[in-house]
């Protein structure tokens, strides 16, 4: 026996669950075809985020006046702000290096395939510095996560030049002076929102009947407002027919009820959705479960396959980091023989355009689909002293609470750093609280969090700034 | 029609057993009339009927359990609304803390949109159950007893899913052996007869009502939590027996009869008045000092037992502690008794002496400081100077609470009471 565990794929699932199973005493390999940290650090979560501060702080310098304050003719270095995205991307990624190094995790570069084996199949990697090495662990972890849908056939696939997906979204020579992004997702959502922010003519095309679909709808639509008032467009409903290139750049020929449109701009950017990372891991042979390009697992992780679990974006979604770290800490735990921690643990979710947008837990659609009676409270920022201290008064903070027991079923909230303050409710219903609890907490003054309290007060009528 | 729904004996209550119907399909009740009975873990309460009309159907039938407040439990001809019989107003007992300050505000209060039911925050008898909030009120949505339930959260917390699907009174979820002993060891891992060596099938189950399980929770908190000793010591009762034939021979012509028991509840008071450290509370505020003897005295009642209490003991004539004993003994045995009767008291007798034991070291009743045991009267020989002679003895035990009352004071107190009961004219001064 090599490993106690082996891990295929080094991203925020994959990485995290190795340093926990090095905690727990295992000894854990971890095996990455590309760079620590997957896309989350490398190609994803933080180096936009690094792009977006750059166009919010650039948004912002257009604002100044409200401020009482004053810069002649802002403008930017495009080139600058995509190396400062990488640099940050890169510094993560040595950390990631570090971590391994501290816990004793041996870190194999190369690609991973499967065979049979016991108690676990064989682990098969053919190295990026030459020659295979056959493993055999107690455990195998699949996180090899996911990557950007693509539809060819209606020429919906990125050629790093006009058409992109997230990937070269993120590292293009220059700014596009007109963009067409096709899905209203949260990457989709947050491209627009950023090279909007820098000054170029967005249209984001959505095929359902609202923007952001996974939100609340009254999110969805309170989002679109905003994005329309800094000039983004949308195409709502819309079908994407054909994607075509002409020299100059794309032409999107959408129909929307009936009606058929062509869109033309510079770029796109592809973001209809994600598929799970599958392929040539001999997953068939073993006789792995798959549906949808996604390994069905059971709550633990565990597949059909003896030893052999799957993690992250490649075991469903939602597609997020910290879902993949959970349930990575989680399965972990599980092939140690330690009890469940929480399965059923709410997972935020963020969306970092500006205006901001998090949610936890149900949306009020989807709690009364599900049959429960809630009770709607709603706080608008635009009545949050800080909100309008900062001049951020876009947004405000929905909960939803389980009329008959007073439980957290579901928050939503849109706005300046709501992404920061969504935990709060995360804890508030892993904490099982209800709105006894919400209300008797003494959120601070003057901040955008006393929202948070105000919605909870006023899904029972006691809401005390509105 | 009306539907005659099961009504609310506290404002907490969600649940509960129909224990008895005292009409009939058929019958002619009046507004008033007393139609059936309601259990509770703690009392059984009479429903009154609120309308006049015929029974024209039981719908839930005698000793059922787990019975939904408002759901319809019968059904009378005449009348034409739907209306929950008004419980008898003993149920102010327990009130429950406002949800929020503004319902004690002098302003006239806006009625609020569905305010919520304040949440469980404290358990019963202040014991601390960790439990998550949603979790305590599902709990008690459902009239589920936390402390039987085993949690499956981080350290053994009581969280949503524990309490989703138990129903009360429910054996605990077969996870208990598995659950982290580390819970406060507040519920040691129970083991199953069979565990023991007990088989199934050797022996009968009688499932626990309320109160077994009150019982059974209150005692085994007070005799694992209260750090509790017993003073034991002998009383002549001769004086007392001749007082008590006397005093009985005065009351004849009113038909009061009074017990040594009475006598002992009142001697008790006198001397919790005499020595007042021992009539006292421990709470993690301070020590509690009453201002009034309010003696709980212990009842045998079929299936377990009960303490009514005869409240500010002290001020009462024997003829009148006489009567309520005799009234409250008697409610207590077919479980009538109102919650206030029951709860509450500053300190305890119990009494074995009918049974010939000799003496016996009570668990304390808390959060009393003390309880007095009361054994048997019997003639024995004792030394009076150097002669022997006989006297009618009778041994007391009293178990204190030494977080309030301490060996010396506990000794005071009896010597108090010896007196009292020794020389019964002494209560007279």
């Amino acid at each position: 026996m090599d490993f106690d565990v082996i891990i295929v794929g080094a991203g925020p699932g994959g990485y995290v669950a190795a340093i926990r199973a090095s905690q727990l005493g295992l000894k854990t390999a971890i095996v990455e075809r590309e760079a620590l940290g997957g896309v989350c650090l490398n190609w994803g979560c933080i180096p936009t985020k690094a792009l977006l501060k750059s166009g919010e702080v650039f948004e912002q310098l257009h604002n100044l006046a409200d401020y009482g304050l004053a810069a002649d003719k802002p403008r930017f270095d495009f080139a600058k702000v995509v190396e400062r995205s990488r640099k940050v991307a890169g510094q993560l990624n040595s950390g990631v290096g570090f971590l391994m190094r501290k816990h004793k995790i041996e870190v194999i570069e190369g690609t991973a395939r499967l065979e049979k084996g016991t108690p676990a199949p064989k682990v098969v990697i053919s190295q990026k510095r030459g020659g295979e090495r056959t493993l055999q662990a107690k455990h195998v972890i699949l996180a090899t996560g996911a990557r950007a849908r693509t539809l060819p056939q209606i020429g919906l696939e990125p050629d790093g030049d006009r058409v992109w997906s997230y990937r070269e979204a993120m590292v293009p020579k220059a700014a596009p002076k007109s963009l067409i992004v096709i899905g209203s997702g949260a990457i989709g959502i947050e491209f627009a929102s950023f090279y909007r922010a820098l000054g170029a003519e967005v249209m984001v095309v959505e095929a359902l009947s609202r923007i952001l679909p996974v939100e609340d709808e009254e999110v969805s639509t309170a989002a679109r407002k905003a994005f329309e008032r800094r000039g983004l467009k949308f195409r709502i409903g819309a079908t994407v027919k054909k994607l075509t290139k002409s020299k100059t750049g794309v032409a999107v020929e959408i129909e929307t009820g009936g009606k058929t449109e062509t869109l033309e701009a510079e770029r796109a950017i592809v973001a209809v959705g994600i598929v799970g990372n599958v392929e040539d891991l001999g997953l068939e042979a073993l006789g792995v479960k798959i549906e949808k390009t996604h390994v069905i697992t059971d709550a633990h992780g565990a597949t059909a396959v003896p030893g052999l679990y799957a993690i992250g974006d490649v075991a469903g979604p939602p597609w997020l980091a910290h879902k993949a770290s959970h349930e990575g800490v989680h399965c972990v735990e599980h092939l140690a023989g330690q009890p469940a921690k929480n399965l059923n643990a709410p997972i935020p979710g963020c969306t970092y355009a500006n205006p901001q947008i998090a949610s936890v837990g149900l949306t009020e659609a989807a709690a009364k689909a599900a049959g429960r009676m809630v009770k709607v409270g709603r706080f608008a920022f635009r009545a949050n002293g800080k909100a309008i201290a900062s001049g951020e008064t876009e947004g405000f903070v929905k909960t939803l609470f389980d009329a008959e027991t007073g439980a957290l079923v579901g928050a939503h909230m849109i706005g300046a750093e709501v992404t920061e303050m969504i935990q709060g409710y995360a804890l508030a219903m892993t904490l099982e609280a209800t709105e006894a609890e919400l209300h008797a907490t003494v959120f601070p003054h003057p901040t955008m969090s006393e929202a948070m309290h105000e919605s909870a007060l006023d899904a029972y009528g006691l809401v005390l700034h509105a | 029609m009306t539907d005659i729904l099961m009504p609310a004996l506290s404002p907490t209550m969600e649940e509960g057993t129909l224990a008895k119907w005292l009409v009939k399909k058929g019958d002619t009740v009046a507004a008033g009339d007393v139609i059936a009975e309601i259990e509770t873990d703690k009392a059984t309460m009479e429903v009154e009927a609120v309308d006049e009309g015929v029974v024209e159907e039981i719908l839930v039938e005698a000793g059922t359990e787990g019975v939904k407040v408002n759901a319809p439990i019968a059904r009378l001809s005449g009348g034409t609304e739907t209306k929950a019989p008004e419980p008898k107003p003993a149920e102010k007992a327990e009130p429950e803390a406002p949800a929020k300050a503004e319902a004690r505000s002098d302003a006239p209060a806006k009625a609020e949109p569905a305010a919520p039911k304040s949440a469980p925050t404290r358990t019963k008898d202040g014991e601390h159950i960790f439990a998550s909030p949603l979790a305590r009120r599902i709990a008690e949505q459902k009239g589920l007893d936390l402390s039987a339930i085993t949690g499956s959260g981080p350290h053994g917390r009581i969280i949503e899913r524990d309490v989703k699907d138990a129903k009360p009174g429910a054996k605990p979820a077969t996870t208990a052996a598995a659950a982290p002993a580390e819970r406060r060891g507040e519920t040691r891992p129970v083991q199953s007869l069979q565990q023991m060596g007990i088989p199934e099938g050797s022996y009968e189950l009688i499932p626990l009502d309320g109160m077994r399980k009150t019982v059974a929770r209150r005692m085994t908190d007070s005799f694992r939590d209260v750090p509790h000793f017993p003073l034991t010591i002998d009383l002549e009762i001769d004086r007392l027996l001749e007082a008590r034939g006397r005093i009985n021979k005065m009351l004849e012509k009113d038909g009061v009869k009074v017990s040594v028991n009475d006598i002992i509840l009142k001697a008790c008071a006198v001397a919790l008045k005499r020595v007042p450290e021992a009539n006292a509370s421990y709470s993690p505020e301070g020590i509690a000092l009453h201002h009034h003897a309010d003696i709980a005295m212990a009842v045998a009642v079929e299936g377990g037992l009960i303490t009514p209490i005869i409240r500010k003991c002290e001020t009462k004539g024997l003829a009148q502690i006489a009567q309520e004993t005799n009234d409250l003994a008697e409610r207590a045995r077919t479980r009538k008794l109102k919650p206030e009767e029951f709860q509450g008291g500053t300190f305890s007798v119990s009494n074995l002496g009918m049974f010939g034991i000799k003496s016996f070291a009570s668990i304390i009743n808390e959060p009393q400081g003390a309880i007095l045991s009361v054994g048997a009267g019997t003639k024995q020989p004792v030394v009076r100077g150097d002669q022997l002679s006989i006297a009618t003895v009778m041994s007391v035990t009293m178990t204190c609470d030494h977080r309030v009352v301490d060996g010396a004071t506990g000794a005071r107190w009896l010597e108090a009471f010896k007196a009292l009961i020794e020389e019964p004219l002494a209560m007279m001064v």
